[in-house]
């Protein structure tokens, strides 16, 4: 495919865009599914592949407005059904369609407060725009309606224009509430609880603000300035925040209460403790977790080589280990950072791969290779204990499985060496033993996950907990999902004391 | 963000601060370190031992060698300035009951991490022999605190320019072959007297505890970089750790490791350290 810039398809959408204005209410399904899908513009794959400046550019107004004519306003609403959080999606993109982007971002901020982030990261094509009427009708998941793309683009109109409202704040109620990592969990719970008048501490192991997102996804997929924003509001709407404290070492987390008077905790430390294969050769120098990796990268300014006083290792020739976000983040950065060759080496096939489809599709246009159906089986380093190079092994899929999946199993002496000096290990992640280590009281299963009610109350009393601590690796709408419901059932425990303690006073 | 209260060199490189840190002052035990950095956005993530912490005046001892750019930074830091990062404390506590007689063999810049646990050791009762060595006079440091502590104390030079011309390992040895033999030995210092102190206690079953220094960046568990080998299991050092059994440590290893970014950094150093040459000859 080849590249369309950004002023071509401005231009484009302006000239069609006339076409469609005076008849936005009436048209008929069958002329909506005839409106052409906006694509998403892009940086030029050759450029973006040096420099980590935001790669997908956000549609201009009149792309924005063609896309969310295209919805048919379905009364069954397949897409919200499949929305974690249940974002009314025909209302807001109606909203769009009308030029009414106020009340469009209004919209979306009933259900959930981070959109900016949101329409970037989260994998609609497995969510609300899987069972999308359009794409339906089309046969085609890729051309349902583009309802992350229009997310994000109502948020971007709402930052650029400096709407962004401060949340009313209602009068200070003196209980106090403990947030633990500034993950989305825990930054949607501080804002839940604060607005509800509750003094509001996030806790936070290190020198920045946003957890994985700052961390983990790159500048180029989620740029720092939109967490920034999302903290400014924070900030404004007076919650406390300490850096630089990681609880269960700082302090014991049930001393946030008993020594500290907070009234109740939020646990939302996220996932730990990266996976590694097991295989020979996997602590040679040169292999990286790929969160040591996008850490290094991201958070500690790596990619910055002359400002920046964390190293990182020099690569002309990478092998990516895994098929998630985790992995195509990994690919890339090393890319930018200055690598040849990046191979992607996932045991599945293509279809199977757990990563958003946007971005491999990203990491495709940027000269990432993929090598599917094969495995790592050992690591070779020479005798100073670098690797020079990885031993793979070659898949076929074998008889469906009971869930219907088809097995990759190994062809026997398919053994072939990949030229490489640097393999990223990006299978996922265990669970923070931080907090479990020092709380022996609260419940976890057998992975470290903490374990939960349906209100997200887990095993001690006034402590909540939710994220990837809880599910798992997951993602970032269901991570803020689970910290909404904490909040909700914070907020209303607190609320029966304080009546509690009124009616005591009476 | 934390207060230099203090600040004072004990040897060529080797530098003492005391910091303000009240909540890190109140919560640590010995065997546990804190993560500082100099510049929030750009600076890089250092460990370093919580040597002493005085909880009344809610500040926390550092001792630290210049060995690369932020060593360096850090020991032209005064008293007043601020450090803007400083997390802590982080790794287990060392486990400190009544063994017996312990050997603390503190090596270089390892006697700054070792001095607290010894304390911590004669506290709880137990015979406290100490050795500690360096490669020349200048370079011993805390003599007298460990010597205050000890039972028994030797100390060595390479060169022979004070003290016992010996490596660590020769009074070790000497030490393990008296009958009854010691109870347990405790060896912090550079990897490589790690690894041979652990080679000379083996052959007496003695168990060896070490205190490894490994690269880290985050130090709670999430990034893996700190990773070594202990028997057959990977380990990471900043929540499993700091502190190992040596006979079980795969040392080439971890020393391999420590070197990930030897070149890398030299050549920031010697920028840096021409840089600041520069800069002080423009003040001239
Ligand atoms: C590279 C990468 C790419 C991803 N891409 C996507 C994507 O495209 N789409 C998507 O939906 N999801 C993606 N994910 C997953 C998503 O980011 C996570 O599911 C989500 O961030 C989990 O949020 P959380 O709030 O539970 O925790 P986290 O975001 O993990 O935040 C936890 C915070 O708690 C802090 N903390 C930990 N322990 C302590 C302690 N003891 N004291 C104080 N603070 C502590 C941590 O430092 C951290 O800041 C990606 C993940 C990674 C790693
Ligand atoms: C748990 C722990 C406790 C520590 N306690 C102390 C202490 O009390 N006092 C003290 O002086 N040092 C201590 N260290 C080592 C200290 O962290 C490093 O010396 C420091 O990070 C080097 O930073 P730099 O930028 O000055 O040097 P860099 O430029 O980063 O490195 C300079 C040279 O030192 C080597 N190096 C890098 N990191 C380490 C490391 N972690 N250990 C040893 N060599 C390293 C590099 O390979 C390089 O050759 C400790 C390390 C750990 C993990
Ligand atoms: S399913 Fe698709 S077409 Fe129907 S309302 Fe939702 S977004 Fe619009
Ligand atoms: S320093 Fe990152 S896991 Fe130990």
């Amino acid at each position: 495919m080849s590249h369309h810039t950004h002023e071509q398809l401005a231009e484009e959408a302006k000239k069609l865009i006339v076409e469609y204005l005076d008849k936005i209410d009436d048209m008929k399904a069958k002329e909506r599914t005839k409106i052409p899908p906006q694509e998403m513009p892009a940086q030029d794959p050759e450029i973006r592949s040096h420099n980590l400046d935001e790669v997908a550019l956000g549609y201009t107004m009149e792309q924005a407005r063609i896309e969310a004519m295209r919805c048919l306003q379905c009364v069954k609403k397949s897409c919200v059904d499949d929305c974690p959080v249940k974002i009314d999606i025909p209302r807001f993109i109606n909203h769009i369609a009308h030029e009414e982007y106020d009340q469009a971002v209004g919209v979306i901020k009933e259900a959930s407060l981070l959109p900016a982030i949101c329409g970037r990261v989260c994998p609609q094509e497995t969510q609300c725009q899987a069972n999308c009427t359009v794409g339906k009708a089309l046969k085609d998941v890729d051309k349902s309606v583009a309802i992350g793309r229009l997310e994000r683009f109502v948020a971007d109109w709402e930052r650029a224009t400096g709407k962004i409202a401060i949340p009313e704040i209602k009068p200070e109620t003196g209980k106090k509430v403990a947030v633990v990592g500034s993950g989305p969990a825990g930054l949607v719970v501080a804002a839940d609880c604060r607005r509800e008048g509750h003094h509001v501490t996030i806790f936070e192991a290190f020198h920045k603000l946003g957890g994985v997102l700052r961390y983990g996804i790159p500048e180029f997929r989620l740029p720092n300035d939109i967490i920034d924003k999302e903290i400014d509001v924070l900030k404004a709407m007076n919650v406390e925040i300490k850096t630089n404290f990681v609880v269960g070492r700082t302090r014991k987390l049930t001393d946030l209460m008993d020594k500290d008077g907070y009234n109740a905790i939020f646990v939302g430390t996220g996932a730990g403790l990266p996976m590694f294969m097991g295989i020979e050769g996997e602590n040679l120098v040169g292999v990286f977790s790929a969160n040591e990796y996008l850490t290094r990268a991201n958070l500690m300014r790596a990619f910055d080589k002359g400002h920046a006083d964390t190293p990182i290792y020099q690569s002309k020739n990478v092998a990516v280990l895994g098929g998630g976000n985790v992995a195509m983040d990994s690919a890339r950065m090393a890319k930018r950072l200055g690598a040849e060759n990046v191979y992607v080496v996932y045991r599945r096939t293509e279809v199977e791969m757990p990563a958003r489809k946007e971005e491999v599709a990203h990491a495709k246009e940027e000269g990432i290779e993929f090598y599917f159906l094969q495995n790592a089986k050992r690591i070779l380093g020479n005798e100073k204990g670098r690797v020079n190079g990885m031993e793979c092994l070659r898949y076929e899929l074998g008889e469906p499985d009971s869930s219907g999946r088809r097995r990759p199993v190994v062809i026997p002496n398919s053994e072939f060496i990949l030229n490489v000096d640097t393999v990223i290990v990006a299978i996922g992640n265990g669970s923070n033993p931080l907090i479990s280590q020092t709380t022996p009281q609260l419940n976890v299963n057998k992975w470290g996950n903490i374990i939960v009610d349906e209100t997200q109350k887990t095993s001690v009393n006034r402590i909540f907990a939710g994220g990837d601590i809880v599910l798992g690796a997951a993602t970032v709408i269901l991570a803020m999902g689970e910290g909404r419901r904490a909040a909700a059932a914070i907020n209303k425990m607190l609320a029966e004391e304080i009546e509690k303690e009124k009616a005591a006073m009476n | 963000m934390s207060k230099i209260l203090f600040k004072k060199q004990l040897s060529k490189d080797v530098y003492m601060m005391r910091l303000h840190a009240p909540l890190i002052a109140e919560e640590r035990s010995a065997g546990q370190f804190i993560i500082l950095q100099l510049d929030d956005d750009y600076g890089e993530r250092i460990p370093l031992t919580i040597a002493d912490a005085d909880a009344k005046e809610g500040s926390i001892t550092i001792i630290f060698q210049v060995v690369g750019k932020s060593t360096l930074q850090l020991s032209e830091k005064n008293v007043g300035d601020i450090i803007p990062t400083l997390v802590g404390p982080l790794g287990k506590p060392t486990h400190i009951e009544n063994f017996g007689t312990v050997v603390c063999v503190g090596g270089g810049i390892g006697v700054a991490p070792l001095h607290p646990i010894a304390q911590a050791l004669k506290k709880a009762g137990n015979h406290v022999i100490t050795i500690i060595g360096a490669r020349t006079k200048d370079l011993i440091i805390l003599e007298d605190e460990m010597k205050n502590i000890a039972d028994e104390f030797i100390l060595c030079t390479d060169d022979g320019s004070y003290g016992r011309k010996d490596l660590v390992t020769v009074p070790l040895k000497e030490i393990c072959e008296r009958s009854p033999k010691p109870n347990m030995v405790i060896a912090i210092g550079p990897p490589i007297m790690m690894k041979f102190c652990s080679e000379t206690t083996r052959p007496y079953e003695v168990f060896t505890q070490v205190s490894l220094n490994t690269i880290m960046v985050d130090g709670t568990g999430m990034c893996g970089g700190c990773r070594v080998n202990v028997g057959k299991e990977i380990k990471f050092v900043c929540v499993d750790g700091p502190e190992f059994d040596g006979h079980k440590v795969d040392f080439d290893n971890m020393m391999a490791r420590l070197n990930s970014y030897k070149d890398l950094e030299r050549e920031a150093h010697s920028c840096f350290l021409e840089q600041e040459i520069k800069d002080k000859e423009a003040l001239r």
